[in-house]
């Protein structure tokens, strides 16, 4: 039981972590793009802003109890994703509660939050929110093809189904990471990075101008706190577990913060010098190239065993 | 283009006929050869486009004049037609089925001066005012300034700077404020 | 123009005080907490001014160059918003004819609590070039109330950030309670808007 306490205020410890660089992550973000397009953009601390300014908000209208479960099942879907997967390894005090398996239960979660969305949003009364439903639901399943099929190769590589031991298996050196010896998974699973980070070209359903038709159109005041919040989680949370499967895991907080510093910015330099795909296209696009890459990765470990 | 007028003038009866730049002329028929001579534009001089629609109000002689622009794409000419027709009654052929862009023409005008269409599609359908009740707000006995008094809430303390107002009322207090009198009692008829 | 006309596209209205199928609740008044953070949330709503994306009059065409590069307002934290569920600060650019203001109630009464309006232009303090129209009205804050107006024919981008300027020290002394003020005076404002939107074909207040 003192085992589950200490646990407990870890996890609550690295949350607290995670959820300020979620934030940060952001504000850094935005400056880049505004960087980029010449100007000098908001504040890196303008996601707090936001954050306060939402829950400030006096009034609220709601439109039944699934309304109000929407948001609440894509944070739990976040927090979850993020409760499970172990942080930094080697570490007392970032473990979570990481055990055996945890790679399918992380899969779960992922898929989870957007359907809770999906119910919430389809109660909100807005004529046209099943429309926005459908291109946000079949955008995420079709990213998770090839990022499945990459964790099938991977666990069939390392005979685990446990993060923390896919991670010791790639510590000693840059040679072990699964990106040098099992290239074809990582090929796969980057591309599927793309489609779950939800920038250009894959951000229909986010965008601004298709918003009116989307899941988030009738969400505000602390509803819309909680979605801007599980953004930070879940954002972190997704590029810790892409790290701990692909690139080596992190040993230490600053090898945690650049790793995955870097990997968002691969997502970001794709999305801002690219158009949006519609969503037959990027339905098109990840079943050819990418389901055919992991559908190698798959293969080669059926026959080498 | 002097052919033109010439068979126009022997087929139409065309009046009135004045060169406003080169290349652009102006001709008045009467009402019933209207739609014929417009037709005959159209399909025999190839005078395919239909720039504009419009009507004027002159409510002295009692008539309302209805003005098509029609443009011409091969030798880039334009030949505007006019025509008068009462001011009691006003209706006028439909050509919505020569321009179907014609339709929204119409529609403004029947709505800005009560002209009436019959045979145009959605001709009562309401264009750019929403539960109007007045007379056409277009007419010249439609006073827009009273009304606009009278319904939006002007904001007072509202001057003008006009010279000449201003310069009368300086000098010749007594004999401006008897114009004044006699203009605003004038306008109220 | 008469219901008579209308014969063929026949509109069924429905009835807006039935209590089964509208809330036909009126708006409250959310007083203010006197105390701290009270302040920080006031602080936090000057620094992220949500806009509503839409562009009411010939004024809009001054609020397009604020995104990009060369006046930049995204520093300043406001963010254009398409929908006015998510937004808190409505800018009425220019003239406001009949038509538009009928969509622009109803959007305005779907924003949430602390909302704030910006009159850009001549023509919303007192009819401007249009004072003697027979469609555009004279004066924008009997129909719903305005913080603050910026003046011109149409202002400049740098009179517009000006504005966002004064608001924004408006909202942080506290001044900005625009949707309570909309709230105490409803009854007022409905009348004002009522006798010249004469069509009214919506609930009375579209939450």
């Amino acid at each position: 039981m003192d085992n589950f306490w200490t646990t407990l205020l870890y996890a609550f410890l690295s949350m607290f972590v995670i959820f300020n660089y979620g934030m940060l992550l952001g504000g850094v973000v935005y400056k880049i793009i505004a960087r980029v397009h010449g100007r000098f953009g908001p504040p890196v601390w303008q996601p707090y802003v936001n954050l306060v300014k939402v829950m400030g908000v006096r009034t609220a209208i709601s439109h039944g109890i699934m309304f109000w479960l929407g948001p609440v099942f894509r944070f739990a879907g976040g927090i979850g994703l993020f409760l499970f997967m172990p942080v930094v390894f080697g570490s007392v005090w970032m473990q979570n509660f990481s055990f055996s398996g945890d790679l399918l239960l992380v899969i779960y979660f992922i898929f989870f939050g957007q359907l809770g969305m999906a119910l919430g949003a389809a109660e909100s009364g807005h004529p046209y929110s099943p429309m926005g439903i459908m291109r946000g639901l079949a955008q995420v399943t079709v990213s998770e093809v090839p990022f499945a099929l990459a964790v099938i190769a991977l666990a069939a590589q390392h005979g685990t189904l446990s993060i923390t031991e896919i991670v010791a298996a790639q510590q000693g050196g840059i040679g072990n990471w699964n990106m040098i010896t099992n290239p074809v998974a990582t090929l796969a699973g980057m591309m599927a990075f793309l489609g779950m980070m939800m920038h250009a070209p894959f951000n229909l359903h986010l965008a601004p101008q298709e918003i009116p038709v989307g899941p988030p159109t009738e969400y505000h005041s602390n509803f819309l706190g909680y979605m801007q919040a599980n953004r930070a989680f879940f954002a972190s949370a997704k590029l810790i577990l892409f790290m701990n499967l692909f690139f080596g895991g992190a040993t230490n907080i600053p090898v945690l913060v650049g790793k995955t510093f870097t990997l968002y910015m691969f997502a970001v330099f794709v999305g801002v010098v690219n158009p949006r795909f519609t969503l037959e296209n990027s339905i098109r696009w990840f079943i050819r190239i990418p389901t055919a890459t992991g559908i190698i990765a798959v293969l080669i470990y059926t026959f080498k065993n | 283009m002097k052919e033109l007028i010439e068979r126009l003038r022997s087929k139409f009866n065309a009046k009135n006929i004045k060169e406003q730049r080169k290349n652009f002329v102006f001709i008045t028929v009467e009402k019933k050869d209207l739609e014929g001579c417009v037709l005959y534009l159209k399909e025999f001089e190839g005078y395919g486009h239909l720039t504009l629609l419009t009507a004027l109000d002159w409510i002295e002689k009692d008539q309302f004049e209805l003005v098509y622009h029609l443009h011409n794409y091969f030798n880039k000419t334009d030949v505007s037609v006019k025509t008068f027709i009462d001011r009691k009654n006003p209706t006028m052929v439909s050509i919505n089925n020569l321009w179907a862009g014609a339709r929204v023409y119409e529609r403004e005008i029947k709505e800005l001066f009560g002209i009436d269409f019959p045979g145009c599609p959605r001709v009562n359908d309401p264009f750019a005012l929403e539960g109007w009740h007045e007379i056409p707000p277009m007419r010249k006995d439609f006073d827009t300034k009273k009304y606009s008094e009278e319904t939006y809430f002007p904001r007072p303390g509202r001057y003008t700077k006009d010279n000449v107002a201003q310069m009368e009322e300086q000098l010749y207090p007594v004999e401006a404020e008897v114009k004044n009198g006699i203009a605003e009692t004038v306008r109220k008829k | 123009m008469t219901e008579a006309d209308n014969e063929e596209n026949k509109i069924i209205k429905p009835d807006f005080s039935d209590p089964e199928l509208f809330c036909t609740a009126l708006p409250k008044e959310v007083p203010r907490m006197n105390n701290i953070i009270q302040k920080f949330y006031d602080w936090a709503q000057a620094n992220s001014l949500w806009l509503l994306a839409f562009g009411t009059g010939c004024g809009s065409i001054e609020m397009r160059p604020l995104y990009t590069a060369r006046y930049d307002i995204s520093r300043f934290g406001i963010a254009p918003r398409p929908t006015p569920r998510q937004s808190n600060l409505f800018i009425i650019s220019g003239y406001v004819s009949v038509k538009t203001l009928k969509r622009i109630i109803r959007s305005y009464e779907q924003m949430q609590n602390p909302k704030f309006v910006i009159g850009l232009g001549s023509c919303t303090i007192n009819g401007g070039m249009y004072w003697d129209s027979y469609n555009t009205i004279n004066r924008l804050d009997h129909y719903i109330p305005v913080d603050v107006y910026v003046a011109g024919c149409m202002p400049r981008p740098e009179a517009l950030i000006a504005g966002f300027d004064e608001l924004k020290k408006r909202i942080k002394e506290g001044r900005g309670e625009g949707a309570n003020e909309y709230a105490k005076n409803f009854a007022w404002y409905k009348a004002n808007q009522k006798k010249i939107i004469k069509d009214w074909d919506m609930p009375d207040y579209n939450w």
